[in-house]
């Protein structure tokens, strides 16, 4: 498989009030055609702020971005406009992301409009099209956002979203604001979409479960860092990082009957460390129940191994 | 097969139209049901009607030229003919005094000025230019302060700055102060700023001037406004689709300060309507012998001891007009936004 987005130690800071907060912090990953990287962490940890330097909808504090070969790094708003059709992003927040003063419709039709998609009628035409590609009624083109439920809602963005045929969605949490019942229904859509479309995700999260279901491959992030990179059944098996591991422990899991042992929880004592007053050497080490003196003083990079990568000196699996 | 789709279609527009009538129209509806807003309306359409109405009253019912002063002329009072204008034997002795309220709309309704004009017939013509002003420099204004509030709101940084400062050097004159030196500089040399020109005298002035000082009090509560928009995520989701910061402001911002504008409207139309009577008042503004309700008052001053109605009738059409233009303004503020906390504070 190509890859069609790579990043390489990005860093973003945020500044607030003479403190720099680290959002992300020299995070390498690569996005393969076509395939679903699941981005998981505890909110806070830097996932939404990574999806926006991946797309540039903010700038790098250090660090590069490579979409489909171009470095995207430095390019200005201007100079992007012609990639944005192909890298798109779905929001978190269903009401916070579409216009309270425009119709679905009309908030399907913008990307058209300003990429020059075509006269009007052809406008019109691909969006209904598109209604019809996202389970919504064509009788609906005309509503106001207030009049959809948070599923509905989500769906416009999404219609929004692949209007352009992007190559690339980052999708910022799109199923934690909504009820679980209409989660499964928006996955199954993005899932459906995926294989029509052959769209290549990124899909954040913080429930490890949701990301379970629609990743191909997960990376685990803690304070801003990739902990942990692998496929999602190897992760799920034997997690290396103690962090995944602990992770895993806190998902709900069913008793199927069939005798497997259950994962023993791993409860991890304090609170998540501030992005403004990092620890010293691997930034778990205060939490992690596994740690050594050597934790203590040395960052550990993320190193490649037989079936993954993981920024651990004493990884649990190899 | 074609028209079942269609027949599907159009009922599943019908359907919709219902509840999916947009903000505007339900707001439209809310401030049907507001019976103060409604009467408020009703009262403000019946002065405008009776104002455009003037030529009609002065030509047909008065038979008068309001605009002449007719020191001769002479009315019919109880079956008598009257001098218009009387020696006056009362006070200090000096000039002259009008005849008074007549009750006859076909002679001197309410009377006549010191000039032996019809003041009901004034009354109307200065209704005209007093609402003309008022509304054209509240329409004036409002599109001047939403460009400039728009902008510096949504582009924040070294703009923001210097348009504040420009608002602040602006808010930190007295109102009235700052109208009266531009109608003192103005009024006497006309303007004439680039491809702009305003003949002195010209009733366009007052429209600017009176426009220009209350730019700040639109701009800046739109400004904040648009500063709270600007982290809005469907802002970033509209950059991420690749829009310009033109079609953003347009497009995405715009749509949501308009409600806060059309609020501002009848509320600067009072108050700039309010502004033109002061000013006309000092004979800063409406010049002679054109009429506004401002320069009526202070036509009727002089009489204020003998001939108190032409005041009192060109005050009482102020103060009603600003009443009704703000019971309409609270209650389109009211049908907009039906959240927002009563008038106060700000």
């Amino acid at each position: 498989m190509s890859t069609l987005l790579k990043a390489t130690d990005v860093v973003k800071h945020f500044r607030t009030g003479g403190h720099a907060v680290h959002a992300v912090n020299q995070v390498s990953l690569e996005v393969r055609s076509g395939e679903t990287l699941g981005v998981v962490g505890e909110s806070g940890c830097g996932k939404s702020t990574l999806g926006r330097c991946l797309v540039r909808l903010t700038d790098l504090t250090s660090g590069s971005v490579e979409f489909q070969g171009q470095d995207i790094t430095r390019l200005s708003r201007r100079a992007l406009r012609p990639l944005r059709p192909a890298m798109q992003l779905v929001f978190q927040d269903p009401y916070a992301s579409l216009n309270p003063r425009r119709t679905a419709g009309d908030a399907v039709a913008e990307p058209l409009r300003i990429h020059g998609y075509g006269d009007a009628a052809a406008v019109r035409n691909r969006v209904a099209e598109l209604f019809d590609l996202v389970g919504l009624a064509r009788a609906h083109l005309d509503r106001y956002p207030h009049e959809f439920s948070g599923g509905q809602r989500q769906r416009i963005g999404i219609a929004r979203a692949i209007a352009l045929d992007p190559k690339l969605v980052v999708a910022d949490e799109p199923v934690s604001a909504l009820d679980v019942s209409v989660q499964a229904q928006v996955l199954n859509l993005f899932a459906d979409l995926q294989e029509e479309l052959g769209l290549t995700y990124v899909f954040i999260a913080h429930d490890l479960g949701v990301v379970r279901h629609v990743s191909d491959r997960i990376a685990v992030m803690y304070l801003g860092e990739v902990v942990e990179v692998a496929e999602a059944e190897d992760l799920y098996a034997a997690p290396a990082h103690p962090y995944t591991e602990a992770l895993l422990s806190a998902v709900p899991e069913i008793d199927d009957g069939s005798g497997t042992p259950r994962r023993e929880r791993i409860v991890l004592t304090g609170d998540v460390p501030s992005p403004i007053d990092r620890p010293s050497g691997c930034s778990f080490h205060p939490r992690c129940p596994a740690a050594q003196p050597r934790c203590r003083t040395e960052r550990p990079p993320l190193r490649q191994t037989a079936t993954r990568q993981v920024a651990c000196h004493y990884p649990l699996t190899p | 097969m074609t028209s079942a789709a269609d027949k599907a279609r159009t009922a599943a527009a019908g359907r919709a139209a219902g509840p999916s009538a947009g903000p505007w129209r339900r707001a439209l509806a809310r401030l049907r049901r507001n019976r103060s807003a409604v009467i408020a309306a009703a009262g403000l359409l019946l002065i405008v009607l009776a104002c455009v109405l003037a030529p009609v009253y002065a030509g047909a019912v008065a038979r008068t030229d309001p605009f002449t002063s007719n020191a001769s002329g002479t009315a019919i009072v109880d079956g008598q003919r009257v001098p218009v204008l009387a020696q006056s034997t009362e006070g200090l002795g000096l000039g002259v005094t009008p005849i008074g309220p007549t009750w006859d709309p076909g002679s001197y309704l309410l009377g006549a000025d010191n000039q032996g004009r019809d003041v009901m017939a004034r009354l109307l013509y200065g209704g005209r230019n007093s609402l003309l002003i008022g509304l054209s420099s509240a329409l004036l204004c409002c599109a001047i302060a939403t460009v400039l509030g728009v902008v510096a709101g949504y582009f924040g940084g070294w703009i923001d700055a210097v348009l504040s400062r420009f608002f602040d050097v602006v808010w930190a004159f007295p109102v009235y102060l700052l109208a009266i030196c531009l109608s003192v500089v103005l009024l006497t040399s006309g303007l004439h700023l680039g491809p702009i020109h305003i003949d002195a005298g010209s009733l366009a002035l007052p429209v600017v001037i009176i426009a220009l000082i209350y730019v700040p009090y639109v701009a800046r509560p739109l400004r904040g406004q648009v500063m709270a928009l600007r982290d809005k995520e469907f802002l970033h989701a509209a950059v991420g689709l690749g829009a310009s910061d033109l079609r953003i402001m347009r497009r995405e911002v715009l749509p949501n300060v308009l409600p806060t504008v059309v609020v501002f409207l009848p509320l600067m139309t009072a108050l700039n309507m309010l502004t033109e009577s002061a000013l006309s008042f000092l004979s800063v503004g409406v010049q002679s012998p054109d009429a506004s309700w401002g320069t009526i008052i202070n036509d009727g001053l002089a009489l204020l001891y003998t001939r108190p109605a032409i005041t009192l009738a060109a005050g009482l059409c102020v103060g009603l007009t600003a009443v009704a233009l703000n019971v309409l303004g609270d209650g389109v503020r009211d049908a907009l936004d039906p959240n927002a906390r009563l008038r106060g504070g700000a």
